[in-house]
């Protein structure tokens, strides 16, 4: 018997404001343990929460590209369980009445379109961040644990999506399409290295063909795109080796090993919680306004698949070379601000997929950091479609920018690059040539059209590259004719 | 007089008059608690060198002919549930026996601007759970009209030290009578406000959605005084109201003619003391020979009013001492083999058993299968008695009852019997769940021991009420002073 897949996910975004969810402390990432905190996000007595605007904005932002409605009213509610990290023993979280609720996106799974639902986005605050010392890592068993508090309150939006993917790769193709939206809307920074993206998943089987779900487990701690897949490929076997064995799966929550590449169920007590939600008394109901959800409607910024599909339409690109440039909102800006100064689509294209990608990976940089400005690769690309370089000097020239910064026009001008397009002056090497390879002109003229190549490439050699090769080809061909009559 | 029983408004106005100086008057509230203290207990915390350091700092500004501040040189009792900073605010519980906050609570800050002269950190029933601070970690605090009764609670500390002398006036907090409770039981004035008046940033929370600040004093005047510099609205507090503040003092004189004022019977019925009801019933006589309007109505929901309150306030009340855990402040059980362990000894350890029982109602009435049956439903009250009080206020202008249906109890009378206890407050419990403003104000003695008669008011009509109230202590034409057993005489 055949098994289907089926995957929903439950993303964590912190998001980009430059204060915490409910005061006023650095909500940055990093900084020594515990400076960037206050009696309110610390939890000391007597304190009380008041909602970050920013928070509000940029989570319907998110709500409203993703086609979500937007509550005109939602709820903020305490999610009521003991950890040492949690400063209240309290989480100040949204339940039945969220922030959005009902949207969808829709991915290119290479080859077919798939439309995920999205369920609800609310809005959260983070927890601190335990260091638990000793051999177990874990807080069981423990010697003693440290608490920072620096990331406690930190704004974080909470994505659920409808059990719509259909395979481990569809959904990390599915994360990483909503990463790409979540940088275009700037909603957040999504570095899943520092924890501004997370994602749970819930995955469970069923028999090929039939409705209804199979028993889910939840899968955590998969800290990469790679790590989703990967955790996600692991359960999958898993529970098809159990179902196929006649066994069940047990409904549990399960930690991604990424060392050992397992998933291993986590201990009861660490999630078995009876949340005790209630509406938060600390805080007024969130009213939203059709003014305010408008103006945040008419901002919105170009999404990763309309973009896409202006690229192809407008510059008349590729797929392929589509899919590369707008794989960040960094490479996109790159390329229109390229093309914006003067450069032809496809030649901007060719040499940012080629030359400038391959800086990128050799330097191990992103393209925010490289030393050559859109324009400056513009200007330079303009210098080859005037003649002034060769396309082969231009790849030098181009390292010489990288390398320094400076723009095309002095590099070519400083090493004295200009190519050479003079008829006459071109006309005298190549008689010299001509005059000096009596052989190679007998072979061309014997009909052995190799010959011209090597013939040209004398030129190339006697200009130090700098002749224009369209104009030497023919001035060698006329020449070697003319002898011939 | 001595300068400790003055009110404040008189004791300001001899200030400004220069009739006696700021720190005469701190030293004689500092002598007269030296003299009483021992048996009345009021406070946790006495804070005397600041008090000091304040009266000197109002006796300078007087000099130099600057204006001191509203409460300047006037000794204070702040109740020990107000984050201080730098003075140990402990909640009478041992689980905060040594803790000191970083930071000020608004109201605290903002008299601060004003002068503020605290004297002492007043006592109460730990985490403001109960109505006769005997709840407390530290000392149960006596009632200085009879120190085998109870002040109340559960600012009974901050009433006790009034009452006493040991300040001049105080501030309380009002979760379901705490403030009016012991006004009434000491024969002093309490309010309670409108819900979102006063900020309640700083003010540990017991129960979030009822939780007010508010003053107790002598008398009307000093009320109105002291509302009109702690209300208004406080950017940290997102149920603070924005409103304009008027001034309280104003219509101060205004008397009660005209107003429509409506006695609902569910609070006048059954176990009000005889010796109680007379004294409702004379009020009730003095305002209509005022010019007031008297008829009896009908609230019928306020009967659930009680219920609805104990599930609601131990419902946020377990999760807002959640907090104290032992993990970042406060007490910390030693010895535990792992973090659960530690969090329940602690708190087994930290808390006393009213807060306890409190954590455990809250905490079951939250917990999954039951919340709509007792959380759900208890809100469905609350909008009931909220409906009820609208329809009330639209015939009258003051709703009367009183305070609690008996003088103060003896210590130990109720401690047996928490149910017994929790009545007591079934007249002011319904003011917080409609989150309207009233006060408790002497209307006489039965037993030798005050009766507080209440009168409620739509929200935000502090104004009226105050007038209201000033009608009544004018009529009566005499202030209750307490007199210490075995000082003899008295006026």
């Amino acid at each position: 018997m055949g098994w289907e897949t089926v995957i929903g996910l439950e993303i964590h975004v912190e998001l980009k404001t430059a204060s915490k969810m409910f005061c006023g402390c650095d909500a940055s990432f990093g900084g020594e343990p515990n400076t960037r905190t206050c009696p309110v996000c610390l939890g000391l007595p007597g304190v009380l929460p008041v909602l970050n605007r920013r928070a509000v904005e940029l989570a319907a932002r998110f709500a409203l590209a993703l086609g979500c409605s937007i509550a005109p009213l939602s709820v903020f509610h305490r999610k009521n369980y003991f950890y040492p990290d949690m400063p209240k023993n309290f989480q100040i979280s949204q339940y039945d009445l969220p922030l959005a609720t009902a949207g969808y996106l829709e991915v290119d799974m290479g080859g077919f379109t798939r439309r995920v639902g999205i369920i609800r986005v609310h809005l959260e605050e983070d927890t601190g961040k335990s260091v638990h010392i000793g051999e177990s890592g874990r807080i069981h068993g423990a010697d003693y644990s440290l608490e920072d508090f620096n990331r406690a309150g930190v704004p974080l939006m909470e994505v659920v999506t409808e059990p719509d993917l259909r395979s481990p790769e569809e959904a990390r193709l599915f994360l990483q399409e909503l990463k790409g939206i979540l940088e275009a809307l700037e909603v957040s920074d999504c570095r899943m290295e520092e924890g501004s993206l997370r994602c749970d998943a819930n995955i469970s089987l069923r028999p090929e063909g039939e409705g209804g779900f199979g028993v889910k487990t939840e899968v955590k701690n998969m800290n990469s795109f790679r790590s989703l897949q990967r955790a996600l490929a692991f359960e999958e076997e898993r529970q098809r080796a159990l179902l196929q064995s006649g066994m069940e799966v047990v409904q549990e929550t399960r930690h991604w090993n990424e060392e050992e590449g397992v998933t291993q169920p986590m201990r009861t007590k660490e999630y078995a919680y009876d949340y005790r939600y209630f509406p938060e008394p600390d805080l007024v109901p969130l009213e939203l306004g059709p003014d305010f959800i408008e103006s945040l409607r008419s901002s919105l910024p170009e999404l990763p698949a309309a973009k896409r599909e202006r690229f192809r339409r407008e510059y008349g690109l590729p797929p392929q070379d589509v899919a590369v440039l707008t794989s960040s909102r960094a490479m996109a800006d790159y390329f229109e601000r390229g093309v914006a100064a003067g450069a032809d689509p496809k030649a901007m294209s060719n040499w940012m997929m080629g030359e400038l990608s391959a800086h990128l990976n050799a330097a191990g940089i992103d393209i925010s950091e490289v030393r050559v400005a859109p324009e400056m690769l513009a200007e330079m690309i303009s210098l080859i479609a005037a003649g002034t370089i060769s396309g082969k000097i231009a790849k030098s020239v181009f390292e010489e920018m990288l390398a320094t910064g400076r723009d095309a026009r002095s590099v070519v001008e400083e090493r004295g690059l200009t190519q050479i397009s003079d008829e006459k002056e071109l006309g005298k090497v190549v008689a010299a040539v001509v005059a000096a390879n009596p052989r190679s002109v007998e072979d061309y003229r014997g009909g052995k059209e190799k010959a011209l190549g090597f013939l040209v490439g004398q030129v190339m050699k006697e200009t130090k590259g700098r002749a224009n090769p369209e104009l030497v080809n023919r001035l060698m061909r006329e020449a070697l004719e003319e002898g011939k009559g | 007089m001595e300068p400790y029983e003055m009110t404040a408004w008189e004791a300001r106005d001899a200030l400004l008059r220069g009739e006696m100086s700021a720190l005469e008057l701190t030293r004689a509230v500092q002598e007269r608690i030296e003299e009483v203290e021992g048996r009345v207990r009021a406070y946790v915390t006495l804070t005397l060198e600041e008090a000091l350091r304040a009266a000197r700092e109002a006796d300078d500004r007087m000099r130099r002919g600057q204006d001191p501040g509203g409460v300047a040189g006037l000794p204070m009792a702040v109740k020990d549930v107000l984050c201080t900073r730098g003075v140990r605010t402990t909640c009478a519980s041992r689980m905060l026996r040594d803790y000191v906050p970083v930071y000020d609570a608004t109201v605290i800050s903002r008299l601060r601007d004003q002068g503020l002269t605290m004297i002492g950190k007043a006592n109460m029933d730990e985490f403001a759970m109960g109505s006769s601070t005997e709840n407390s970690f530290f000392q149960v605090t006596r009632n200085p009209w009879d120190l085998e009764r109870v002040p109340g609670g559960s600012s009974g500390g901050s009433a006790a030290a009034v009452a006493a002398g040991e300040a001049l006036w105080a501030l309380g907090s009002d979760t379901g009578g705490s403030i009016r409770q012991p006004a009434s039981f000491c024969g002093l004035v309490g309010l309670k406000p409108t819900y979102g008046l006063v900020s309640r940033y700083g003010l540990v929370a017991f129960a979030s959605s009822l939780d007010q600040v508010g003053p107790i004093t002598r008398d009307v005047r000093d009320c109105a005084l002291l509302l009109s510099l702690i209300a208004g609205h406080d950017h940290r507090d997102s149920t603070s109201l924005k409103v304009e503040i008027p001034d309280y003092q104003a219509g101060l004189g205004g008397g009660v003619r005209g107003m429509r004022m409506g006695v609902p019977v569910e609070l006048m019925g059954e176990g009000l003391a005889p010796g109680v009801r007379s004294r409702m019933e004379e009020s009730f006589r003095l305002l209509e020979g005022l010019g007031a309007e008297l008829e009896e109505t009908s609230l019928p929901s306020l009967e659930y009013a009680l219920s609805a309150y104990y599930i609601i306030a131990p419902a946020e009340a377990s999760s807002n001492l959640a907090r104290f855990d032992g993990v970042r402040y406060g007490y910390r059980a030693e010895g535990a083999e792992d973090v659960l362990q530690m969090y329940g000894r602690t708190r087994a350890a930290g808390f006393g058993p009213e807060v306890k029982r409190r954590i455990m109602l809250g905490t079951y009435a939250l917990s999954a299968g039951y919340y709509e049956a007792y959380y759900g439903q208890a809100q469905k009250v609350r909008t009931l008695i909220i409906e009820d009080f609208r329809k009330a206020f639209s015939r009258y202008d003051i709703l009367l009852s009183p305070t609690s249906p008996t003088v103060a109890f003896r210590v130990g009378e109720k401690t047996a019997d928490p149910l017994s206890m929790y009545l007591s407050d079934v007249c002011t419990i319904p003011v917080n769940l409609a989150g309207i403003p009233a006060m408790s104000i002497p209307c006489g003695l039965d037993e030798g021991m005050p009766v507080g008669l209440q009168m409620m008011a739509p929200p935000l009509q502090e104004a009226r009420l105050l007038q209201a109230a000033h009608a009544l202590e004018q009529a009566l034409g005499r202030r209750f002073t307490a007199i210490l057993n075995g000082e003899g005489g008295g006026r």
